[in-house]
């Protein structure tokens, strides 16, 4: 059986940081129930890129890396009988995950103190932007405001320009990370003492984790962290050096006297990389424009993979600033089969990720395409939740299924 | 108190800066975790920042940060002694969690196999670059050259200029999260089966997953997204550039002009703001925000631009916590870009009770932490301890679980075995 084999979950989650988290444990095995509706269609579904450059609900690449192993419904929780059926989904489920507004489960009357009434023992997730209380909790986030509000985009980019975004997500990331980490430990808590209990989990919370060190420099030293563009304080060579092509870099990154020393001998030890000021980190540093513009001019005129290539040969940290389109052909990659190809009836042949942990007993399957909007509806009605037909037939009609 | 959610588990922490965070994050959730530093202390104790900017391997925020909820123990894995007493440790955990290079463990006679022996039970987690095995296993790793080589880097950035990282070395940080649900994720495996397992983490795979939206423009659209600075290129049929990141009087704010339900509400009352300090144009006063399509005839191309022009100008005139007080009292879905500072202050983050103060004797104060990731309704979660001092536990481990008497503990301190 595959690690998380016996865990049933209901999942209300949407757009990207609640199907990230769930993701995350039916790759290992949990049978995740994906619970959308027709009547407002999750955003993952209608954002680019689409299949051949073809906008449509089932087409949408996000939403599929983001959906895979998981059994897809579609339920109308603005009908009272949706409501009723949604009840049946949780008394079948061990854990309920949710990211709407704060407040949304409450109103449905499938909140975790309505839901601990008929299931004493459940397990309830809310991945909420700024968490499930306070008083700045109700306004509605995307992933790019809350990679502002927690203070990555004030650090990305140039000192003397504009801050840059963080491309995608980028919290959500780790905001469904962290929601995946909380569930296996509340999951164990239970098993071990019978005891359900609610998660609140701020994305805001979760991804300021990643800035202890600057938020204590502030705290103690008063210091605000700012844009360096590519440096960093204890290391010099530390950027991207353009390479031959168009658009072309390599990252070098020389944090000890021995990188420095390789580096100059895989250069051919040039007559400036003798100069004293040159021969130490603090004077790498004094000098670093100098510098960065010698290595360049060494870079410029190799391949961006040679470049890695007689680094790595020689103990320098090197590597290609790869393309979405070199991620498909990066060996590493390809050896760890971190790419998976899934079939999808609509869109054929996609390419997942799988995760990033290889267990050696158990390890991440993935086995289903994401749903198409409704796919799985008369399997998890009738055969999870034992609905008989003519009741599942009646409840379709009447719209609850939308 | 309430206990904590894992109490009663035990990890030995072997990890370097790198690997750090994934044995604090078990910590809080109430893991007994063990950090095992070499006598000379761990590399990240030399990590700056440091507490009042003084370099001192007691002193480092980086070490403080990410070794909290750590007791500390030193041992040499170097020395046969130093081995032992590991092993014998091994016998007590559940967990170990290192991130030395792919095969050290193994050559130093403390490889899974050699652990799972001691302890059927045991979870090993190693945590590296590029994984165990696959042709750049031995590749030298560093933040950047990982964060290169997911792709994140080619999109991050001004145009006319070379790609950017993030800033902040947090590649590890991706990795640490997928090495703490992986050691749980083999935890519920053991509950079930009785047997432990090799978790084995590679960086460069976690960092793949934060750039998973890139690589499938390829993968689906046969595009490859190029960096765009402070707008992000979106591609509904056609490829536009959204502005994303403004300026305002004291630093900057995230806006998107969102259309449909999402941007209804608070479009109409910024509208109406923006009137009120004469800076709406008059056809953006007509706008019926519930119907509004930025893609759609609606509006013209120049009527469009105008509108960004007016609220460049309008958000320019008040400051990120005018705006953000503002956007939450209206629903203007609009965010200030915090620095260390505002984030200090956030009275959402005060309001929620989120920063834990620890004693910090050795250097006659306390010092404020950022509080837990969640709050778990049954079951503590959080900060319990300050990271320890180099041997700060040495005698309670040695002595009080392991029964050494006083003598072997001094002559395994003279022999640089502890």
């Amino acid at each position: 059986m595959p690690a998380l084999g016996d865990i049933k979950i209901a999942d209300f989650t949407w757009v990207v940081s609640g199907p990230l988290c769930t993701r995350y444990l039916a790759d290992f095995g949990a049978q995740v129930v994906h619970v959308e509706t027709s009547r407002h269609i999750d955003p993952a579904r209608t954002i680019p890129p689409y299949k051949d450059n073809q906008p449509g609900i089932n087409r949408g690449g996000y939403f599929h890396n983001w959906n895979c192993n998981k059994l897809g419904i579609t339920l109308n929780l603005g009908h009272p009988k949706g409501v009723e059926v949604a009840r049946r989904l949780i008394s079948w489920a061990d854990v309920v995950a949710e990211n709407f507004s704060p407040g949304v489960m409450d109103r449905l009357g499938i909140g975790y103190e309505a839901i601990r009434k008929f299931k004493p023992d459940v397990i309830m997730l809310s991945l909420s932007s700024k968490g499930a209380a306070g008083p700045y909790s109700d306004l509605p986030a995307v992933g790019m405001h809350l990679a502002a509000l927690s203070g990555f985009v004030h650090i990305a980019g140039w000192p003397d320009r504009d801050p840059v975004l963080p491309f995608g997500a980028y919290t959500d990331s780790i905001a469904g990370r962290f929601g995946a980490i909380a569930l296996l430990a509340a999951i164990d808590y239970r098993h071990r003492t019978g005891q359900g209990q609610y998660i609140d989990l701020s994305q805001y919370e979760a991804a300021i984790q990643f800035l202890v060190p600057p938020l204590l420099d502030f705290e103690v030293n008063q210091r605000v962290l700012g844009r360096s563009g590519n440096r960093l304080s204890f290391a010099a060579p530390h950027g991207a050096f353009r390479c031959r092509g168009e658009d072309r870099w390599c990252a070098i990154a020389v944090s000890s006297d021995a990188e420095w020393e390789a580096l100059c001998d895989v250069m051919g030890r040039p007559a400036w990389t003798k100069e004293d000021r040159f021969g130490s980190l603090w004077g790498r540093k004094a000098h670093e424009e100098e510098l960065e513009r010698r290595i360049e001019a060494w870079t410029v005129n190799m391949d961006a993979e040679e470049v890695m290539r007689v680094l790595q040969e020689a103990g320098v940290p090197a590597a290609v600033v790869a393309t979405a389109e070199g991620l498909h052909s990066d060996p590493q990659l390809q050896s760890r089969q971190h790419y998976r190809k899934l079939e999808h009836g609509e869109i054929g042949l996609s390419t997942y990720d799988s995760m990033g942990s290889s267990l050696s007993k158990s390890p991440a399957e993935l086995h289903k395409a994401a749903h198409m909007l409704g796919e799985d509806n008369y399997e998890v009605y009738t055969q999870l939740l034992g609905m008989p037909d003519d009741e599942f037939v009646s409840l379709l009609e009447e719209g609850v299924f939308d | 108190m309430k206990a904590h959610v894992l109490e009663g588990y035990r990890a030995l922490d072997l990890t370097d800066d790198k690997g750090c965070l994934c044995g604090r994050l078990l910590g809080d959730l109430g893991v007994d975790v063990i950090k095992v530093e070499p006598p000379w202390g761990d590399p990240g104790r030399k990590l700056g920042p440091f507490y009042q900017d003084h370099p001192h391997p007691e002193e480092s925020l980086h070490w403080f940060a990410y070794n909290a909820n750590k007791r500390g123990i030193t041992l040499n894995l170097s020395t046969a002694d130093g081995r032992a007493l590991f092993r014998r440790l091994v016998e007590t955990a559940d967990f170990v969690i290192e991130s030395f290079r792919p095969g050290h463990m193994s050559e130093i006679g403390l490889g899974y196999d050699v652990l799972s022996e001691i302890n059927p039970g045991i979870i090993l987690t190693s945590i590296t670059g590029f994984g165990q095995t696959g042709p750049w296993r031995e590749f030298k790793p560093a933040d950047i050259t990982l964060w290169a080589l997911s792709s994140y880097m080619y999109v991050t950035g001004d145009e006319d200029r070379p790609p950017v990282w993030l800033g902040y070395p947090q590649s590890y940080l991706h990795a640490g999260l997928e090495a703490a649900a992986g050691t749980l994720t083999a935890l519920h495996h053991r509950q079930l089966t009785g047997e432990g397992q090799w978790v084995d983490v590679s960086v460069q795979q976690a960092l793949a997953l934060i750039s998973l939206q890139n690589q499938q423009y390829w993968d689906l659209a046969g595009f490859s997204p190029r960096r765009a600075g402070r707008s992000q290129q979106r591609k509904g049929v056609r490829w536009t550039l959204q502005r994303q990141i403004w300026h305002c009087r004291d630093g900057f704010v995230a806006f998107i002009l969102f259309s449909g339900h999402l941007g209804a509400q608070g479009n109409a009352a910024l509208t109406k703001w923006m009137a009120a300090e004469g800076l709406a144009p008059g056809f953006m006063q007509q706008i019926d925000w519930r119907t509004f399509d930025p893609q759609s005839d609606d509006i013209s191309e120049e009527q469009y631009l105008e509108m960004m022009d007016a609220l460049d100008r309008f958000f320019r005139n008040h400051t990120k916590a005018e705006l953000y007080e503002q956007a939450v009292k209206n629903r203007i879905i609009l965010y200030p870009c915090s620095d260390m500072g505002d984030i200090r202050h956030d009275p959402q983050l005060a309001a929620r009770g989120f920063w834990h103060t620890l004693e910090h004797a050795q250097l006659g104060g306390a010092i404020t932490y950022p509080g837990p990731p969640a709050i778990f309704s049954e079951a503590g979660c959080g900060l319990r301890m300050r990271a320890p001092l180099l041997g700060e536990h040495n005698q309670e481990v040695f002595a009080g679980e392991l029964g050494l008497p006083r003598e072997q503990i001094m002559a395994y301190r003279e022999a640089g075995v502890v």
